[in-house]
């Protein structure tokens, strides 16, 4: 519908989309990520040496391979720095030979010299390119593995880890680091490492060579860099304000789209239009102030570096032709320092620029490996108990327990269900009803007492061999992308197709499945959205059949289903119910009242319990919500 | 793309001063090559002296140089020098420059226009390189001897203590012509470019004769070109940096306008426009694509125009001063053009793959999330791993393959450039060889394909940018090119006064846009005030429509809708809304507190309107137990509040708007039975005189309304009492039982 709270696709599709274009442009040279010049919002680890050390860590596994890359990646640098000399070379061969023929004393140009310095070169250049080539494939291999290593342990690591951590953490923070943050790690490992060591052999590389042209020119030439450095963080410091501002404004623009496109309904009901329509005007007018001082000041480098770039090569020339005057350079080895001068200034611009890129990684690495340092759920047992199929007999032994230790909810819980029998839990929205169900799984552990199963401790029992004896259908009905007859099985996944479609008639799936194009093998959609919200809890009811549970957990839907289906569905549970011990989430007061114990829940705690009758003679909580529930409205 | 330029369009004249400016920035980048190569051709190859024509001459020089030329050229000659002597005034001043003429006469060049020293300069350079060969051959017999062969004389019979310049002075004009015509017939297999060097170098040597220091002459001349290279080079980056302040401003100015537009036309659509996009993708719309046109606005501006200026002005240079080597500028940008697209060609669709992989991999991710209870409850861990790791593997193996295909490209292209360079020094150095070029052109040459290199990389470039681009910019266009569906009326009409709140449903059907079928046929009632009407049907039948086509977020297509008697479309939208006070089925808070959200329903609402309007909803109780009550901060989509609370707020805000006219849109399901029941009591007692909308599936909560329609896929089927309709309509008693049990429907 028109008003669904639209949070996310902008959160979430709005890093993808940059990464995608991080991506295209990334191994190539122009487009780095983040905007120009790789210039981005200043975002540092807390802790960076360990983080780093961490990093390094991971690439431990691969440490010869590693010690490879360095060494192909210096050696293409060193064979590509050589080039400019040998052709250097090839061009004094060139200019002797003309000055030889123009002056009428030489014997012009020495054509088989000039083509076997030519050939040299031409055979440095492919090796290099070769090195290069090789450097890139090993370390892509690399940096990708690495990825895919992360992407896995973060995967395996949400299976481990207890259900609280997820209770204050939303589900985009963890997508994001599955997808933004590890990418990260990979670009730096794929790309700014090698850039780090290329960018340093040729700097020490080419400051080499230069010194071997001429000591005075190179003099001339390190003067570049203090000028560079300087207007590199001149403008990195002037331009990541008003970027850092640009974020902002931009985030309080976007949140204001988000919230006025999310509740159009609301504006449109209000006569809010003009408002927000000026309200934007006012946030995207500053954005825009900011936006373009950030981009100019960004864009404002590369000219800036040019114009030092060329300031040089004029020193650079008027110094060789006044050396060259007195024949201490050869024409070839300006040409030649020319060239080396050029390949000086990119290194050091990204050199200075490397810290931003390694604090991000380290950011990003860190938000990884803190999340892959987050605590697992609390080991198994050592000695569990086998336990086989229980009977269903459950006990609470003075039940306390809170989602946090400083906010206790079920503070002394005690009850007995014989097996078989069938509890219903309510109260009113919001008050807590799901947590019995999450201790009784051990999504949660009880902070003092104890909960049995059988007579045994549900924490001397594996955790599978325990949630094996329960069945689950929650009112969320969470179904995966795949066919009807794999969610059928999710349960039992060695489960026959006769068995999953007689679990499907029991739970009165069958019919419908059968009506839908493909029938069993239907594939759900990724919202699963192709079939209806009651067919949905048809189906996990079904799947629960199919496991056949000891005991079953129930919550009722509230949701809107219609009135048909509605009949299935309570037909469904009672048939699903029958000879299983059964917690249900009930809403509905037929369901209360057929239960064999009521739990009353109120802020978390149980209240009161009883059966039906009992409590409404005891006048207490259940009473009162009972009478307010289904009393006419007085006239 | 271009269905974007109406919204663009007062940025046309700075777009048109980018690209002049980047004119002038690419001449200056092109010119630079250009004095690089006369620092080497004319300071360092030629000592700084530029022309073969002296500004000097001595005497015995300009006699001597005389007998190469013909009559005419001699006449030409003379014209341009006049004859300085000792006596004559200005000497000194000439003498000064010339340290080595110890008080000789000499000859001065006048002052000449360009096309005079063109003329001229072959002329004299001919003879002075023509005199600087026979003074050389005089200092070698050997030589003299041979090339007098060739010449038709002896030198060894030159008449004794007559040098053979001497023995040429004296020969009678005709045999001097026929040696002229030989000499010239020489010169011409020795090509103009030659004869220019071996001029220019014959002029230095005359004025180092003349005692010209030609150090000096050399620095100045580097020192005054690279002065002007700075100078060129300070102007292309005053030209860069104002381009980049155009684009920048053009690209934040046109991406203020264009999310401006998008967000007003926005604010202007009805119900059904936002749902014909989805709310989700215009927010991305007004977001993400109009940053993505920001990007490339700029991009296009700084490299998507100077690209071609660049590379087509490298080009000309490049042919102008090389025509012969224009095949290896052709060669490398098939090669490279081929090495791009190909490569692209490879990774392109991997690419469009990857995005889909990531969101595959996030969906199993946000899956496994989101069923993480079912997961565990199945101990189907291992299975989600799998999952995750056919997805994860299927990425891994597509980044791969595009990161190694994309890896090659680097170290090509570097080879490429390279071995362009290698192959211009290499054919460049044959056409040296034969006097077709010059050292300097060559090397100029090598910088002119470096920038129309990296031109058509850029140009190639864009063809990867740009589609992606150009689907941010349709999807932009796609927005502002939707007319709203609701009109404001031409002609507006006002409610009577007072105002009643009567609403009266006559043969209303109603289709979603491009529906084949009517979601609402036929409907016809009248809602009275201080009376409750209820909506009740199972999901899709209608009874959410229903009442949205009140407040007009839709309009109807047969029928029509009075308040008043009036048609809700002839009035204004907002004098309409004004009068209603509307609650939807999923409610939405603003960021700020609890205060301004209920202000949102009418800004100067009393704070004792506020304070009643909690109540009634139910809402004080809760606001009254946060320790900064009504000041409490609600976070975007109010999500700092459960879902009951945000529920009450929306009714209060509603309800501060003192409205006639409530609709409560499915607005009671998040709230329990009991809270419930004493909101309906609270309305019943506050605001009982209204016209009040109810819509529910929960027979509880309509079943004490004073009219109930029953709603079965779009048509009434009963319409009535509770009590009247649990004994005429059948659909409506299936749900009533559905949910209440016997005794309680009594």
């Amino acid at each position: 519908m028109s008003n669904t709270p639209a949070s996310k696709p902008v959160g979430n599709g709005n890093r993808p989309s940059n990464m995608a274009v991080g991506r295209a442009g990334g191994p190539g040279p122009g487009f780095g990520r983040g905007g120009p010049m790789g210039m981005m919002k200043g975002e540092k680890a807390r802790d960076f040496k360990g983080t780093m050390r961490k990093l390094i860590g991971y690439l431990g596994a691969y440490r010869w391979v590693t010690a490879l890359v360095i060494l192909l990646s210096v050696a293409s640098t060193v064979f590509s720095i050589f080039g400019p000399k040998i052709l250097g070379q090839a061009t004094t061969k060139l200019f002797e030979g003309v000055m030889g023929q123009i002056a009428g004393t030489g014997t012009g140009i020495d054509f088989a010299a000039i083509g076997q310095i030519l050939l040299l070169a031409l055979g440095l250049y492919v090796v290099s390119a070769l090195l290069a080539y090789v450097q890139g494939w090993i370390m892509t291999g690399v940096s990708v593995d690495i990825t895919y290593r992360l992407r896995r342990d973060i995967a395996e690591k949400i299976n481990r880890m207890p259900l609280r951590y997820f209770d204050g953490t939303n589900h985009g923070e963890i997508l994001s680091r599955i997808t933004n943050d590890v990418d990260t790690v990979n670009q730096t490992l794929s790309q700014s490492l090698s850039q780090i060591i290329t960018s340093v052999t040729t700097v020490l590389g080419v400051l080499v060579m230069m010194l071997t042209i001429s000591w005075q020119m190179t003099l001339v030439a390190l003067l570049i860099v203090p000028i560079s450095l300087f207007i590199v963080q001149f403008i990195v410091k002037h331009s990541q304000r008003y970027f850092r501002q640009q974020q902002d404004y931009l985030g309080h623009v976007n949140g204001h789209i988000e919230e006025m496109f999310a509740g159009h309904v609301e504006v449109k009901a209000f006569n809010g239009e003009a408002r927000s329509v000026k309200k934007f005007q006012g946030l995207n007018d500053t954005l825009y102030g900011s936006a373009w001082k950030s981009q100019f000041l960004s864009g404002i480098m590369m000219p800036m570096m040019n114009f030092v770039g060329n300031l040089g090569y004029v020193g650079m020339v008027v110094l060789g032709a006044s050396l060259a005057v007195r024949n201490l350079i050869t024409v070839g080895d300006i040409q030649a320092f020319i060239q080396y001068v050029r390949s000086f200034t990119q290194p050091i611009t990204q050199l200075a620029n490397i810290s931003n890129v390694l604090q991000q990684t380290a950011a990003a690495a860190e938000r990884v490996f803190e999340f892959l340092g987050e605590a697992d759920e609390p080991a198994e047992t050592d000695t569990p108990v086998e336990v086989g199929r229980v009977h269903g007999a459950v006990e609470f032994r003075n039940v306390r327990f809170g989602y946090t230790p400083d906010k206790i909810v079920i503070k002394n819980f005690s009850a007995q269900v014989q097996p078989g029998k069938r509890v219903a839990i309510v109260g009113p929205t919001g008050a807590g009803k799901t947590t019995l169900v999450k201790l009784l799984m051990r999504f949660y552990d009880v902070n003092e007492g104890a909960i049995l199963v059988d007579g045994h401790d549900i924490r001397s029992l594996r955790r599978a061999d325990l949630r094996h004896q329960f069945g689950m259908v929650l009112q969320d009905t969470w179904l995966f992308n795949g066919t009807i007859l794999d969610n059928i099985r999710y349960g039992r996944e060695d489960a026959t197709e006769e068995d999953a479609i007689a679990a499907a008639r029991a739970a009165h799936a069958d019919h419908f499945v059968r009506s839908l194009p493909g029938g069993y093998q239907m594939v759900l959609n990724e919202e699963t959205s192709n079939i209806s919200a009651g067919q949905k809890q048809l189906l996990t009811i079904a799947r629960a059949f199919l496991v056949n549970p000891p005991m079953l957990i129930l919550d009722e839907a509230t949701s809107s289903v219609d009135t048909h289906t509605e009949l299935l569905i309570q037909e469904a549970m009672r048939r699903l119910m029958q000879g299983r011990t059964s917690f249900i989430i009930a809403h509905r007061l037929s369901t209360i009242r057929d239960a064999d114990w009521i739990l009353v829940v109120n802020e978390g705690d149980i209240v009161e319990q009883g059966t039906h009758e009992q409590l409404l003679a005891n006048n207490g909580f259940y009473a009162n919500l009972y009478n307010s529930q289904f009393v006419r409205v007085e006239e | 793309m271009f269905r974007l330029f109406p919204y663009i369009r007062k940025y046309a004249g700075w777009v048109l001063l980018a690209i002049v400016l980047l004119f002038v920035q690419a001449n200056a980048d092109l010119a630079l090559p250009d004095y690089l190569s006369r620092i080497v051709n004319i300071g360092l190859q030629q000592g700084g002296v530029e022309s073969a024509l002296p500004d000097a001459l001595r005497t015995e020089t300009y006699d001597h140089m005389l007998l190469f030329l013909t009559p005419a050229e001699q006449a030409q000659v003379q014209a341009a020098y006049a004859r300085l002597e000792p006596s004559a005034a200005g000497y000194a001043d000439v003498a000064a420059k010339y340290s080595a003429l110890n008080g000789q006469a000499l000859y001065v060049l006048q002052t000449l226009d360009v096309a005079q020293r063109e003329a001229l300069t072959p002329i004299v350079g001919r003879g002075l390189v023509t005199l600087s060969f026979l003074q050389q051959l005089q200092s070698d017999p050997e030589k003299m001897a041979a090339m007098g062969q060739g010449l038709g004389f002896d030198p060894s019979k030159l008449p004794p203590g007559m040098t053979l310049l001497d023995v040429l002075g004296k020969m009678p004009p005709e045999q001097r012509a026929g040696m002229i015509t030989a000499i010239q017939e020489r010169f011409a297999t020795l090509g103009e470019s030659m004869i220019n060097q071996m001029g220019i170098a014959a002029a230095r040597a005359e004025l180092e004769a003349l005692g010209v220091n030609m150090t000096v002459v050399q620095s100045n001349y580097i020192l005054r070109t690279g002065g002007m290279m700075l100078l060129i080079t300070l102007l292309s980056v005053a030209a860069t940096i104002l381009v980049g302040l155009i684009s920048a401003r053009v690209a934040a100015g046109a991406a203020r306008d264009l999310r401006e537009a998008v967000f007003v036309r926005v604010s202007d659509f009805g119900s059904a426009e936002i749902e014909k996009f989805s709310t989700a993708s215009l927010i991305t719309r007004a977001t993400n694509d109009v940053n993505q046109m920001q990007m490339l606005t700029m991009i296009v501006i700084r490299m998507v125009f100077y690209a071609p200026v660049i590379g087509v002005g490298g080009l000309i240079r490049a042919l102008h001063t090389a025509p012969s080597m224009g095949w290896i500028i052709g060669l490398m940008v098939v090669i490279l053009i081929s090495l791009i697209l190909g490569i692209f060609s490879v990774t392109l669709p991997r690419f469009r793959k990857i995005q889909t992989l990531i969101d595959n991999l996030n969906r199993v991710v946000r899956e496994n999330l989101s069923g993480m209870m079912v997961v565990r409850a199945f101990n189907r861990q291992s299975f989600e791993e799998k999952r995750f790791d056919r997805a994860n593997l299927d990425l891994t193996n597509n980044v791969l393959f595009v990161n190694r295909a994309m890896v090659v490209l680097m170290p090509l292209m570097t080879l490429l450039m390279s071995s362009v360079s290698l192959l211009i020094i290499w054919v460049g150095a044959h056409q040296i060889s034969q006097a077709q070029m010059q050292v300097g052109d060559m090397m100029a040459f090598m910088q002119y394909a470096m920038q129309i290199f990296f031109a058509f990389m850029f140009m190639s470039m864009m063809f990867i940018i740009l589609p992606r681009a150009s689907v941010s910019a349709n999807r932009i266009a796609d927005v502002l090119e939707v007319k709203p569906s609701i009109v404001e009326p031409e002609n507006p009409i006002h409610f009577p006064e007072p105002f009643r709140g009567e609403v009266e449903f006559d043969h209303v059907s109603f289709r979603y846009p491009d529906a084949d079928e009517n979601v609402l046929c036929n409907i016809t009632f009248t809602a009275r005030p201080g009376q409750t009407t209820a909506f009740i049907g199972t999901t899709g039948s209608g009874k959410s429509t229903i009442v949205r086509l009140i407040p007009r977020f839709y309009d109807v297509v047969e029928g029509a809708i009075r308040i008043d008697g009036i048609d809700i479309r002839q009035v204004p939208q907002h004098e309409l809304r004004a009068h209603i006070g509307y609650v939807p089925q999923r409610s939405n808070l603003f960021t700020g507190t609890i205060e301004s959200n209920l202000r949102y329903g009418d800004e100067d609402a009393t704070e004792e309107q506020l304070q009643r309007a909690a109540e009634i909803a139910q809402a004080k109780e809760f606001i009254e137990a946060s320790p900064d009550g009504m000041a409490t901060e609600i976070s975007q989509g109010g999500t700092n509040v459960s879902g009951g609370q945000r529920q009450r707020l929306a009714i209060a805000r509603a309800l501060v708007t003192g409205a006639s006219i409530y609709i409560f849109d499915d607005s009671f399901s998040a709230l329990d039975y009991r809270t419930d029941a004493a909101l309906r009591r609270a309305l019943k007692k506050y605001v009982g005189n209204s016209t009040v909308f109810i819509v529910s599936q929960r027979v509880a909560t309509i079943k004490s309304a004073d009219q109930i329609i029953v709603l079965d896929e779009g048509e009434i089927v009963g319409k009535g009492t509770h009590q009247e309709l649990m004994k005429t309509c059948d659909v409506y008693r299936d749900i009533a039982l559905s949910q209440l049990s016997q005794e309680e429907l009594a």
